[in-house]
C-alpha cells in the first residue's frame, strides 16, 4: 500500500517497500561466547539426528515492519501513531540511520535530524554548558551553530543559573528542558520526533508543541510519532496508522486517529478460559474470565475517561473451605502503580464458579494504556499469594472531550484526572475607592 | 541561468538508506561531515576520566610510574635483570610509557561502543567515531608520561642523540595496533558480552608477550620471528633504540610491527563496517 499526499511539494522522504526483520528465537538468542561456540559444535549433531525429518523451526521470524511504502512531501507533518510494537519506532530507527532496513530502501532529500530521545549523550558529569555543546554535536549540529544559538537554548530551557554546574544536580524537569532545548533548535530539513513530549510538565509540554509547529510553518518536514492522539490531531497535516508492521490508515488526523481508536485498541479488555482443566490456575482456583467493560452500553465501546468501568472476574473456586480474597493492581504505561484494591471476605465463599466485579467511577482515570495485574490471597490480603498473573488485562482508556480541558490540548498531567468542581463565590465587593479608580468597575 | 530556486533544490543532499554498506569502504564523507563529533567525544572522554578523582590527571603518570618502580625494585634489583645499556629503572619505564598507550587504548576503546549504548540505539553518526575518539583520548595521558619520561632522562644523566626524533615512527604501530585491536573486540563485545571480561586476560597476556620488563635478548633466537609478529615488541625496540642512541636499529621488528600493526587494524576496520548495522539492534 502506498501512501502520499495530494499537495504537489517536492518529495522529502520516499520509502519503498521497506522491510526489517529481528530473528527471534525460541529460546533466548545467543548472547555469549560460550553458547556460540556449544551451538557449533552441537548443531551439525543436531542435524545428523534429524536427518530424514524436516528441519525444526527454531528460530522465529518477527517483521517489525514489512513492505512499508510512504511518500513524504517538504512542508508536511505526518503523524504516525499505533500501538506498541506496531514498528514505529522501527521506522523512525531505520529513517534516522540508526539501524538498517533488512529490505527496500528509502530516499530522504534532506539534512535529518531525529529526537528519538531527549537529552541522548548528555553526561551527568559535565555542565549544563558542556552538554549543550556536546549534545548539538550529537545530534549533528556544527559548533559555529551552538554558538549562535547558546543563549536561545539556554533561555528556553530557563537554566541559566545552573550552567556551570554538572547536570547530575539538576531535577529531572530541569533535565529534560536542558535536553529538548538543544534538540528544539536543530535546523535541520527534515525532523523524526518520538513521543519526547511524553515528558517534562504540562507548561513545558505546550512549549514544546509549540516548537514542533514552528518548524512545520518554516516549510520543514515532520515525522511525528505519538501515542496523543490529540497532539497528532492539532499538529500534523497528514497520519498514518502502523499495524504489525504496515500501515493500515492513513489520511487526515482527524479521520485516522479516531478510526485508530475504535479498530486498533490492544485486544487485552478481555481473556476468557472455557476448559476448566487447561485454565490458568491451580487446585484451589482457576481463571475462568476477566474483563473490562464500560459500565454502561455495550461491550465493545470505547473507554473513555468520562465512561464508567466495571472490572470482572469469573473464577472457578475449587476449594470449598478456604478464604480467597480476590486483589488487583493498576499501572499506568509509565509503570506507575494507580491504585489497587482487595475483596475483603469475612467468610469463605463456596465452592463453584463465581463472578467477582468492582467499579472505577468516571471522572477518575487519565487516558492512557493501563495494565492489570491480578492476585488470589489465602486467609486475607497481604498473608499467601495463591495465584498472581500479571498483565492479565491491558486496556485503554481514551481521551474524551470535557468541560475540564478547556482549550488545553497536551497531555492532561498526573495519575489521575479526577473531574473536580471548582466553586467560586464572593467574599466581599472591593472598597468603593478602589472600584471608582477602575472607571467603570 | 540558474534559477535560484533549483540552486536551492541542488543544495538539498540526498541519502540513501539500503540494507548494506560495504564494508570495504570507509565511509569517509560521513566521517568528514562528523569531524566536530569526534572532537567533542574525545574531549569528553578527557573531561570525565578524571572527574571526582582526588589526584586527577596525575593518574596518568602515577599507572606507568607504578608498575616501572615495581619493576625496578623486584626485576632490577632483587633478579638483576639485564636491560640494553639502559639503566633499568630507565628501560622499565620508557617500556610502560609506550605499554601503557597500548593497553589504556585497547580498553578504553573495546568497551567504547557498549558504554555508548543509549548513544547508539537513539543517534546516528559513524559508529567509528567512539572508538576513534577513545583511542585519541588516550594520546593525552600518554603525552603527560613521556614528560616523566624527560625527568627520567635528566636524571639518569642520559643525553638523546637525533635518533629521538624519530619517536613518532614508533609510537605510530602502537596507535595502529591498538586501534586494530579495539575495533575488533568493541564490535565483537556488542554481540558477546563475555568480551569484557576477555579484555583484562588478553591485555594482561600480550603485556607477557611484549618486553616492558625483560630485553628481548632474553627471547631465544628461534622463537625471535614468531615473537615479533607482536606490534607492540618492534614499537618498544626502536623506542628504546632510539632513547639509547647507539646501537644497531632494529629494522626487522619495526618493519614487521607496522606490516602486524597495519593488518591488525585493517582487518578490524572490516569487521567494525561489516557488523556496525547491526550495533543498534543486539546492543
Amino acid at each position: 500500500m502506498r501512501t502520499s499526499s495530494d499537495s504537489g511539494g517536492p518529495i522529502a522522504i520516499r520509502c519503498d517497500g521497506i522491510g526489517k526483520r529481528y530473528r527471534i528465537g525460541l529460546r533466548p538468542r545467543y548472547r555469549t561466547l560460550r553458547e556460540t561456540i556449544s551451538g557449533m559444535v552441537r548443531a551439525p549433531l543436531r542435524a545428523m539426528a534429524r536427518r530424514g525429518h524436516k528441519p525444526a523451526n527454531d528460530e522465529r521470524d518477527l517483521w517489525a515492519l514489512r513492505d512499508l511504502s510512504l511518500e513524504v512531501r517538504r512542508g508536511e507533518v505526518l503523524g504516525v501513531i499505533g500501538r506498541n510494537a506496531s514498528g514505529k519506532s522501527t521506522l523512525l530507527k531505520i529513517l534516522s540511520r540508526i539501524t538498517k532496513p533488512t529490505e527496500g530502501q528509502a530516499e530522504i532529500h534532506g539534512r535529518v535530524g531525529s529526537l528519538l530521545e531527549v537529552g541522548a549523550g548528555f553526561h551527568p558529569e559535565l555542565t549544563g554548558r558542556e552538554n549543550i555543546f556536546l549534545n548539538g554535536a550529537v545530534l549533528g549540529m556544527i559548533r559555529r551553530e551552538i554558538e549562535r544559538k547558546f543563549d536561545e537554548i539556554v533561555e528556553f530551557a530557563e537554566c541559566g543559573r545552573l550552567l556551570d554546574t554538572p547536570i547530575k544536580h539538576y531535577s529531572s524537569g530541569m533535565y529534560v528542558r536542558l535536553a529538548f532545548a538543544v534538540a528544539a533548535h536543530l535546523e535541520t530539513e527534515i525532523l523524526l520526533v518520538d513521543e519526547v513530549l511524553a515528558v517534562g510538565d504540562a507548561a513545558f509540554q505546550k512549549k514544546c508543541l509549540g516548537k514542533i509547529g514552528d518548524a512545520a510553518s518554516q516549510g520543514r518536514t515532520v515525522l511525528f510519532v505519538s501515542h496523543n492522539m490529540l497532539a497528532v490531531d492539532s499538529l500534523c497535516t497528514r497520519a498514518i496508522c502502523l499495524h504489525e508492521g504496515r500501515v493500515v490508515l492513513e489520511g487526515l488526523p482527524a479521520a485516522v486517529t479516531s478510526r485508530y481508536s475504535q479498530n486498533w485498541l490492544p485486544a487485552f479488555k478481555e481473556v476468557v478460559h472455557d476448559d476448566i482443566e487447561s485454565a490458568p490456575g491451580n487446585d484451589m482456583i482457576r481463571l475462568h474470565r476477566a474483563r473490562v467493560r464500560p459500565l454502561d452500553g455495550s461491550p465493545t465501546d470505547q473507554l473513555t475517561v468520562r465512561t464508567s468501568l466495571a472490572v470482572e472476574f469469573e473464577c472457578w473456586k475449587l476449594a470449598a473451605h478456604s478464604r480467597l480474597d480476590l486483589a488487583a493492581e493498576i499501572f499506568n504505561e509509565h509503570g506507575v502503580s494507580v491504585f489497587a484494591t482487595a475483596e475483603n471476605r469475612e467468610s469463605p465463599a463456596p465452592a463453584g464458579l463465581l463472578r467477582s466485579s468492582f467499579i472505577v467511577p468516571a471522572d477518575l482515570m487519565n487516558n492512557g494504556t493501563y495494565r492489570l495485574h491480578f492476585m488470589v490471597f489465602l486467609n486475607g490480603v497481604g498473608a499467601t499469594v495463591v495465584a498472581d498473573w500479571e498483565d492479565l488485562l491491558v486496556f485503554e482508556i481514551h481521551d474524551a472531550a470535557s468541560e475540564l480541558r478547556g482549550a488545553f490540548h497536551g497531555q492532561w498531567p498526573g495519575a489521575l484526572r479526577p473531574n473536580l468542581l471548582w466553586q467560586t463565590e464572593l467574599l466581599e465587593p472591593l472598597p468603593v475607592s478602589v472600584a471608582g479608580l477602575r472607571g467603570n468597575g | 541561468m540558474i534559477s535560484s530556486d533549483s540552486l536551492r533544490a541542488n543544495a538539498v543532499s540526498t541519502s540513501i538508506i539500503r540494507s548494506s554498506n560495504s564494508a570495504w569502504t570507509l565511509g569517509w564523507a560521513d566521517l568528514e561531515r562528523h569531524r566536530e563529533l569526534l572532537y567533542f567525544l574525545t574531549w569528553r572522554d578527557i573531561k570525565v576520566r578524571y572527574k571526582q578523582t582526588a589526584l586527577g590527571v596525575a593518574w596518568a603518570i602515577l599507572q606507568p610510574l607504578a608498575v616501572a618502580l615495581a619493576l625496578a625494585a623486584f626485576l632490577g634489583r632483587v633478579v638483576h635483570m639485564t636491560s640494553d645499556d639502559l639503566p633499568y629503572p630507565v628501560f622499565a619505564y620508557a617500556g610502560m610509557v609506550l605499554w601503557q598507550l597500548f593497553a589504556q587504548g585497547v580498553t578504553e576503546s573495546s568497551n567504547s561502543i557498549v558504554n555508548n549504548e543509549r548513544l547508539i540505539s537513539k543517534v546516528y553518526f559513524p559508529r567509528l567515531l567512539v572508538p576513534l575518539s577513545a583511542i585519541l583520548a588516550s594520546q593525552l595521558d600518554f603525552a603527560i608520561s613521556l614528560l616523566v619520561l624527560v625527568l627520567f632522562l635528566i636524571y639518569f644523566r642520559i643525553t638523546p642523540t637525533g635518533a629521538v626524533a624519530l619517536f613518532p615512527l614508533f609510537v605510530l604501530p602502537v596507535v595502529l595496533s591498538s586501534l586494530g585491536a579495539g575495533l575488533w573486540l568493541s564490535a565483537l563485545n556488542v554481540k558477546f558480552r563475555d568480551v569484557r571480561y576477555t579484555i583484562n586476560f588478553l591485555v594482561q597476556f600480550w603485556f607477557f608477550a611484549t618486553p616492558v620488563a625483560y630485553p628481548i635478548s632474553s627471547v631465544p633466537e628461534r622463537w625471535r620471528m614468531l615473537y615479533e609478529l607482536n606490534p607492540m615488541v618492534g614499537a618498544l625496540q626502536g623506542f628504546r633504540w632510539a632513547l639509547r642512541g647507539q646501537g644497531a636499529f632494529p629494522a626487522q621488528s619495526v618493519i614487521l610491527a607496522f606490516f602486524t600493526g597495519t593488518a591488525l587494524l585493517l582487518t578490524g576496520l572490516y569487521y567494525f563496517r561489516r557488523t556496525e548495522d547491526t550495533f543498534a539492534d543486539f546492543i
